[in-house]
C-alpha cells in the first residue's frame, strides 16, 4: 500500500506529511511530525496521554488514523506555550506539584485546556469526570485536580 | 489496507461488497482503530464514511422525528439541547461511553455495529423504537435497531450493507425515557446491566412502555412481560414489584469477572425500577 499525501494545521502551522493509512495521528505527530509531547501510554483510547484536539474537539490521537487529519486544525502540547511564556494551566501545574514523571502531563493539560474552553468555571466534579479519560499512576489525581481548579481562577481574573 | 473515502453512502455499500478481503466501515474509530492495533481485525479495505454529505447531521423533522447521521459523535448528541429535551435516555446512554476524548469520537451507529451486548448507547434506542437506515448493494431498507445484533461482535448487516442514519420517533407529549446501568466504580468502565425504559402517560397512567435490557443476554432485548407490568398503571408500589421481577425474569446473562448470572438477574430489576421512575418523572415534566 502507497502512502498517502495529508496536508493539515498543526498548533496554526500548515504541515504535510506522508502516511500509511493504517499508520495513528499519534504515529504521524511523534514520528513524521517530529512532535513528541503527545505520548503513547496505552494506544487503545484508555489513558489519554496522547490527547490532542481536531477542529476543537479533544480526542486521543491514537484512536485517530494520520490520514484523516487531512484538512484539519490540529492542536497539540507544543501548541500551549506562547514563546518562552507558559499558558496558567503549565504554569498552577508546576506551582502545585501536580506532576511526578510527567508522562500524563501533556494530556493532561491538553484535556484541561479543553475543558476550560468550554467551561471557564467547572466545579471540582465537572474537572474529575472532564479527566477521567486522563491517568496518572504517580499524582492520585489531588494536585492535578487543584491546579486545574487554580487556573481556571485565575483565567477568570480571580486572585488565587 | 487500503483507505476508502467514498462521496455517498450507495459508493460505499459498493466498495464493501466488491471486497474479497475483511472489511471495515470507519466513523468514529473507536472500536475499529483498537481492533486493528491489537490485531483481532486487520481490514483489507477500510472505508471511512466521515466524507459523505450528511452523516454529521442530526436532523429534528417539523413532526418531531430524528435522524442522527452515522458519524455524529457522543459529545455533540449532550449539545443539542432539542435532542435531550427530547430523548434524555438515549443522550445519557450515548454519554456513558468512555472518556471525554472517547466522547469526541465514538458515535451510536458505531456502539450498535460493534455488538457488545454491554453497548450502552444501545438499550435506550430500542426503548425508545429508534430505527436504521441502511444502504446494501440491494438498495437501501430500514429496520428496528433490536433486529441488528446477532450475537456478541455480530450484526445482521450482510456484506456490503452499511448503516447510514439512525431514526428516533417523534416525541410526542407527556413521554420520558431513561437508560441507567450498574458499574462498580463511577465512570469510565462496561455494564455489568443496563436498562432503558421509554413510557407515554395520559394524566398519571401509563398508556405505552417499552423495556431494553442490555448485558443480560447474548443481544440487547425487548422485556415485553416488563413493559406489561407498568401499563395501565401510575407507577404503583405494586406496579414497580411486577416490573422489576418481570425484568429480573427476562435477563438470561453469563457469570463472568464483571458479575455472576445471579448478581445479573437481581440487579436488572433494581435497573427497570430506578429507570421507570425517572422516566416517569421526566414524562410528568419535573
Amino acid at each position: 500500500m502507497s502512502n498517502i499525501h495529508v496536508t493539515t494545521t498543526i498548533n496554526g502551522d500548515k504541515v504535510e506529511f506522508l502516511a500509511d493509512p493504517r499508520e495513528t495521528l499519534l504515529d504521524c505527530l511523534r514520528d513524521k511530525v517530529g512532535l513528541t509531547g503527545s505520548k503513547e501510554g496505552c494506544g487503545t483510547g484508555d489513558c489519554g496521554a496522547c490527547s490532542v484536539t481536531v477542529d476543537g474537539t479533544l480526542v486521543c490521537s491514537c484512536l485517530v488514523l494520520g490520514v484523516e487529519a487531512e484538512g484539519k486544525d490540529i492542536r497539540t502540547i507544543e501548541g500551549m506555550a506562547e514563546g518562552g511564556t507558559l499558558h496558567p494551566l503549565q504554569r498552577k501545574f508546576i506551582e502545585h506539584a501536580a506532576l511526578q514523571c510527567g508522562f500524563c502531563t501533556p494530556g493532561l493539560l491538553v484535556a484541561s485546556k479543553a475543558l476550560l474552553d468550554k467551561n471557564p468555571s467547572p466545579t471540582e466534579e465537572e474537572v474529575r469526570y472532564w479527566i477521567a479519560g486522563n491517568l496518572c499512576r504517580c499524582t492520585g489525581y489531588d494536585k492535578i485536580v487543584r491546579a486545574i481548579m487554580d487556573a481556571a481562577a485565575e483565567l477568570r481574573g480571580e486572585a488565587a | 489496507m487500503k483507505y476508502h473515502t467514498p462521496y455517498s453512502f450507495e459508493e460505499a455499500a459498493k466498495i464493501a461488497a466488491q471486497a474479497s478481503g475483511t472489511t471495515r466501515f470507519l466513523a468514529g474509530g473507536t472500536d475499529v482503530l483498537v481492533q486493528m492495533r491489537a490485531g483481532i481485525v486487520l481490514p483489507e479495505e477500510l472505508i471511512d464514511l466521515k466524507k459523505i454529505p450528511g452523516v454529521f447531521d442530526m436532523i429534528r423533522n417539523e413532526d418531531g422525528r430524528w435522524r442522527i447521521g452515522a458519524a455524529v459523535p457522543g459529545a455533540k448528541l449532550g449539545a443539542n439541547d432539542a435532542l435531550v429535551a427530547d430523548w434524555p435516555g438515549v443522550v445519557e446512554g450515548m454519554e456513558l461511553v468512555g472518556s471525554t476524548q472517547v466522547q469526541g469520537r465514538a458515535t451510536l451507529t458505531g456502539n450498535l455495529c460493534n455488538g457488545s451486548p454491554a453497548a450502552d448507547g444501545v438499550p435506550a434506542l430500542v426503548a425508545a423504537g429508534a430505527s436504521v437506515d441502511i444502504t446494501g448493494p440491494n438498495g437501501t431498507r430500514t429496520i428496528a435497531v433490536e433486529d441488528i445484533p446477532a450475537g456478541p461482535g455480530k450484526t445482521t448487516l450482510t456484506k456490503g450493507e452499511v448503516i447510514s442514519a439512525i431514526n428516533l420517533p417523534a416525541r410526542g407529549n407527556n413521554g420520558g425515557d431513561a437508560y441507567l446501568r450498574f458499574i462498580p466504580r463511577t465512570e469510565m468502565d462496561i455494564a455489568v446491566v443496563g436498562c432503558a425504559v421509554n413510557l407515554t402517560l395520559d394524566g398519571d397512567v401509563i398508556v405505552a412502555a417499552k423495556v431494553a435490557l442490555g448485558a443480560v443476554a447474548p443481544t440487547v432485548i425487548v422485556a415485553d412481560e416488563a413493559a406489561k407490568a407498568i401499563l395501565g398503571t401510575t407507577l404503583d408500589d405494586a406496579a414497580l414489584d411486577k416490573l422489576a421481577a418481570a425484568a429480573s425474569a427476562a435477563a438470561n446473562p453469563i457469570s463472568d469477572k464483571r458479575g455472576s448470572r445471579e448478581f445479573r438477574i437481581e440487579v436488572a430489576g433494581v435497573l427497570a425500577r430506578r429507570a421507570a421512575k425517572i422516566a416517569y418523572a421526566r414524562a410528568k415534566g419535573e
